[in-house]
């Protein structure tokens, strides 16, 4: 499980790019399912099995893309001006290094900062490759990036870059590998341009015509000194999402989910998120309405190259997500 | 026209915050069934409810959206038995000191109604910046007085908390309590549904009660796509005048609904309501929406092929607080109005909703 | 073949000069409707006034995957235009008005404006210099502060009308100045491709409605048409003035006389690679000049249209002009003329072949 976290990790492909890890996944899945799609907007959409009695179509969601930059303009000495791709944190950026699509490394600086206190904005950063001008500069207006970190194995936890959201396309991959049996026709979808604005699952949401759906995402926790109050932390579980930032779980799902993982005897945490939301959100307004959840990995420093998870967080995630799957829904 | 004060009363006592309304979809079930051919749920909780017209199908529909949800808070977390909460729906935290809430707990299986009350720490348990100014909702609490030990077994992170103040009448006519917003309209619509029920009409007519309005029109956008209608009127309230509210965006209380304009609304729809409303004499007001109503319709608008969609308000005080203000009058001229313009629909009617301009 | 010639002139003065506020498109609905007189074969206006018209290509169909024919194309441009909604009658003439769509408001003191149907003039005025003070003309002057005086017999105007700024098209050889190029430009073009369709695909045009406030009329347009893959022509920013350092203007997002700008991505959408290939690869063998509009910020039709539905492969393709969504814009007629022809070129050379590959 983790050599399969480390590798999505350390794939580049940031919103809008999302070709080298979607071969990836593609690899992985292609033995464990019965049919995979792309659609126009580049989803992995992988069906695994038809519907028995009492069965339902169900839509799991995790997101292949990584928040990352796009080169907007190279000055005549080569530094690369960018715009963000999902949610930049400016405290994240100075000093930090990226890798562009063909394997280019740069550094990220900024211009002169008279106020050291201040993280720069966007719009004084710049990504230097080494080049000395814009002709023998490698990198294109277009071109894009992500944060490089190394993966790290800390035993009880692991830490890298994307862990949003490829600890829940690990999850997901994971679940088809162990998932023996299930009355459902489930379709496993690796969803795009989530960071951009839940773009992918929009439109794969459509094209699966759900009748329940799931995202498969990180969310935050409260238990890092003077953090957010949140009541959500490492090793307690994965978290069954109540409410966040763009949307309520349907409660019905909400008590299918803590029925599941009690009966299971898997540990768990309701989580209320007050900033951000995920794919459940897209899918839950698709056609006539979905009922739609979220099945959260608990994930510090989120949106930061070095996210953490907790590993039984991760083993327990897998546990409840094929229980879930393994029965007939009952909501 | 039947008085309908205690139907309007009795849903304002019941909870059904956005996500969990099934206590309000119960007592609206229980009213409208006897009004409609049929009644169910939609995919994501919206009642529906369905007045097949005398046309020859296939008829048109038109949809009256009025949702049902209400704003409130959520639990987040418990310190020492008092419950740290977050807002579902736009809440002003200024008005939630000392307010009387409802915890619904699931900690014992179904929700148990315990009450509460909204509370402000000292300064001295507050950080020195706030003074004496307005304490963000992060710092405020809901205390129920019971022992740490009972709200652990009691309370759940993600519990729902509703207002409790009771609804009340004032003078005039006219009535407060929380959520007004948008049981008026509910009630608006059934005061319609009854009206139809010695009106013959041609077309047939969904009476939807929208679900998650408040925190993104949900209910609406699933409902239309659902439902298919050929028109849409959205029922919601709009700002009445009153005390630091006079601009250009309010409404005078209790001098009928208003009847909105812009980009959201087909003009021609809005017209042909226009007319029907001066031809009853029924007293009705303009207001003017640049650029969105911030309402069901707004996304009804733009489901799927597109739907020409009407936003009608009816004035109200205060809106999203415990205390709003509706003047019962305004009630019944929506409902008669909305009533008579699905009474009058065509069958050919569509042909007319053209772009001449 | 496509052209701009005086006739393509007339129209978008005509045009440009034609007011239509997001929500009241009528004025220019009326010329696109006059103008496509005879050219289409299907002629629609929908539930939020967008008009939608499809012209079927002729000639062998292709096989595509066994069960496809020729390409669904569709191609937009929005009607409508920023401006203003009278809300308030204050009496005297005077009327409050909001802004509809995005205007920075320090862009309306001392202005001219046409309102209502019949065009009726009004002002925009302001405080004298006379009566104010040094620090009082270092603040921005709040749109709740300004009026439309449109004089004091305002019998005919009332709150719900529509204002827009007053500018009159001009032309001065190269140079075009007007108000509304955004979009004009985008529905003089779609009017050129439209009427000098190739016959190798369908050809769907939408001139949508309420671009401006958040691509509505463009998202149930989309919807309807269900294309197999769309173009949105648009006008965008050319912010190529010198900086105040006289640093080097690394965020210009476009430049006047380098041509059409093709989007890699902007706030709403990333285009499809494939389309951005395509065109660029047809203005590099074409000799078209044609530039990058610099990623990021922004927005066009293509963010609703490439989410309707499944999906839909979509790229956006701009007129550069100077200083949108103010009285008067200014762009090069050579910009216009080589959109025009880089669009056509790109939908004529449009195979069934051409989304067969995954998006990459």
């Amino acid at each position: 499980m983790k050599q399969l976290i480390q590798k999505l990790t350390e794939t580049f492909s940031p919103s809008g790019f999302e070709t080298v890890i979607r071969e990836v996944i593609r690899k992985e899945i292609k033995p464990l399912t019965d049919e995979i799609r792309v659609d126009a907007l580049g989803n992995l959409i992988a069906r695994k099995g038809s519907k028995a009695k009492g069965g339902l179509k169900i839509m799991l969601a995790g997101h292949m893309d990584e928040i990352g930059l796009m080169a907007t303009h190279i000055d005549e000495n080569g530094f690369i001006r960018f715009t963000g791709l999902g949610g930049i944190r400016m405290t994240t950026l100075t000093g930090g290094r990226v890798r562009f699509m063909d394997g280019t490394p740069g550094v990220i600086s900024s211009d002169r900062l008279f106020d050291l206190t201040k993280a720069p904005t966007l719009e004084q950063c710049f990504i230097d490759v080494g080049a000395s001008s814009r002709k023998d500069c490698p990198v294109k207006v277009g071109d894009v990036c992500g944060f490089e970190r190394p993966f790290l194995d800390l035993g009880n936890r692991m830490v890298a870059k994307s862990m949003d959201d490829r600890i829940g396309c690990a999850v997901m991959i994971e679940t088809l590998r162990t998932l023996k049996t299930s009355p459902h026709e489930l379709y496993f979808v690796f969803t795009t341009q989530e960071e951009v604005g839940l773009r992918g699952a929009t439109t794969s949401a459509f094209g699966v015509d759900p009748d329940l759906g799931l995202s498969i995402d990180v969310t935050a926790t409260g238990d890092t000194p003077k953090g957010s109050k949140m009541e959500v932390a490492l090793g307690k579980g994965p978290a069954i999402k109540v409410k966040d930032g763009g949307m309520l779980a349907d409660p019905r799902i909400v008590n299918w989910m803590i029925r599941t993982a009690e009966k299971a005897k898997i540990p768990y945490q309701r989580e209320v998120l007050e900033g951000g939301t995920t794919d459940a959100r897209a899918i839950q307004v698709a056609r006539s309405g979905v009922p739609a959840g979220c099945l959260s990995v608990p994930t510090r420093y989120v949106h930061n190259p070095s996210e953490m998870v907790d590993t039984g967080d991760i083993q327990n995630s897998i546990k409840l997500l094929v229980a879930l799957l393994s029965s007939p829904v009952d909501l | 026209m039947t008085d309908i004060t205690p139907f309007l009363k009795d849903l304002l006592t019941a909870p059904g915050l956005s996500g969990y309304e099934d206590p309000a979809a119960e007592i609206i079930t229980a009213k409208w069934t006897p009004l409609v051919h049929e009644i169910s749920r939609g995919r994501l909780g919206s009642l529906h409810g369905l007045r097949r017209g005398a046309g020859a199908s296939p008829r048109p529909s038109i949809m009256v959206a009025t949702h049902m949800d209400a704003i409130g808070l959520m639990v987040t977390g418990i310190a020492d038995g008092f419950l740290r909460f977050t807002q579902v729906g736009g809440v002003d935290p200024r008005v939630l000191p000392g307010a009387l809430v409802t915890v619904y707990a699931t900690g014992v299986g179904k929700p148990q109604p315990i009450p509460g009350v909204v509370v402000q720490p000292q300064s001295q348990l507050l950080p020195p910046e706030i003074g004496l100014n307005p304490v963000p909702l992060e710092y405020l609490f809901v205390d129920t007085g019971l022992p740490p030990r009972k709200v652990a077994d009691l309370v759940h992170v993600g519990d729902v908390i509703s207002f409790a103040q009771p609804p009340f009448e004032l003078s005039g006519g006219t009535i407060t309590g929380h959520t007004l917003d948008n049981r008026v309209s509910v009630a608006a619509l059934t005061v319609c549904l009854e009206e139809l029920q010695s009106r013959p009409h041609i077309w047939d007519v969904w009476a939807v009660a929208t679900t998650q309005e408040e925190i993104g029109t949900i209910g609406a956008t699933s409902s239309t796509f659902e439902l298919h209608p050929t028109i849409v009127i959205a029922l919601d309230v709009t700002h009445a005048k009153g005390p630091g509210s006079s601009d250009w965006q309010t409404s005078p209380l209790g001098k009928g609904p208003t009847l909105c304009m812009g980009p959201n609304i087909h003009p021609v729809i809005h017209k042909a309501m226009k007319d029907l409303a001066e031809r009853l004499e029924i007293p009705y007001g303009l207001e003017y929406a640049p650029r969105h109503t911030g309402t069901d319709g707004y996304a009804t608008q733009v489901v799927a092929e597109g739907v020409p969609t009407l936003v009608m308000g009816i004035p109200l005080r205060y809106m999203h607080t415990p205390v709003e203000v509706v003047a019962i009058k305004d009630i019944q001229r929506a409902g008669r109005l909305v009533a008579e313009f699905i009474a009058g629909l065509t069958p050919d009617f569509m042909e007319k909703i053209t772009w001449d301009d | 073949m496509p052209t701009i010639g005086n006739a393509q002139l007339k129209l978008l003065e005509k045009l440009c000069n034609a007011c239509a506020v997001c929500g009241d498109e009528g004025e220019v609905r009326k010329i696109v409707l006059d103008e496509l007189k005879g050219h289409a074969d299907d002629v629609r206006v929908d539930a939020l006034g967008n008009v939608l018209v499809t012209r079927l290509g002729s000639g062998p169909s292709t096989p595509l995957r066994a069960s496809r024919k020729r390409l669904k194309v569709m191609v937009s441009a929005h009607m409508d235009e920023v401006g203003f909604m009278l809300v308030a009658d204050d009496g005297d003439g005077l009327f409050r008005f909001e802004t509809v769509g995005g205007i920075d408001i320090r862009h309306l003191p001392g202005k001219a404006v046409l309102v209502g149907k019949d065009h009726l003039p009004g002002v925009i005025g302001v405080r004298p210099i006379h009566l104010t003070t040094t620090e009082e003309r270092k603040q921005k002057i709040p749109l709740d502060a300004l009026r439309i005086d449109i004089g004091p017999d305002s019998g005919k105007v009332k709150p719900g009308d529509r204002a827009t700024f007053a500018t009159r098209f001009q032309r001065n050889g190269p140079v075009l100045i007007a108000k509304a190029l955004d979009d004009r430009f985008g529905v003089v073009i779609l009017l050129e491709l439209f009427k000098n369709a190739p016959a190798n695909i369908d050809l769907q045009a939408a001139f949508t409605v309420q671009e401006e406030i958040g691509l509505r009329g463009a998202k149930v347009a989309a919807y309807a048409f269900n294309p197999d893959l769309a173009v949105v022509v648009d006008a965008t920013p050319a912010n190529d003035l010198p900086g105040w350092d006289g640093e080097e203007n690394t965020s210009f997002n476009t430049k006047l006389g380098l041509g059409p700008a093709i989007y890699i991505a902007d706030n709403d959408s990333f285009s499809d690679p494939r389309l951005v290939r395509h065109l660029s690869e047809i203005a590099q063998a074409d000799g078209i000049p044609f530039q990058f509009r610099q990623p990021g910020s922004g927005g066009t039709d293509a963010g609703s249209i490439h989410m309707a539905r499944s999906g839909i492969p979509s790229v956006s393709v701009s007129v550069p002009h100077r200083y949108s969504h103010t009285a008067a814009s200014i762009a090069r007629l050579d910009d216009w003329k080589n959109t025009l022809v880089l669009l056509h070129a790109a939908l004529k050379r449009l195979n069934p072949e051409f989304l067969t590959s995954d998006r990459a």
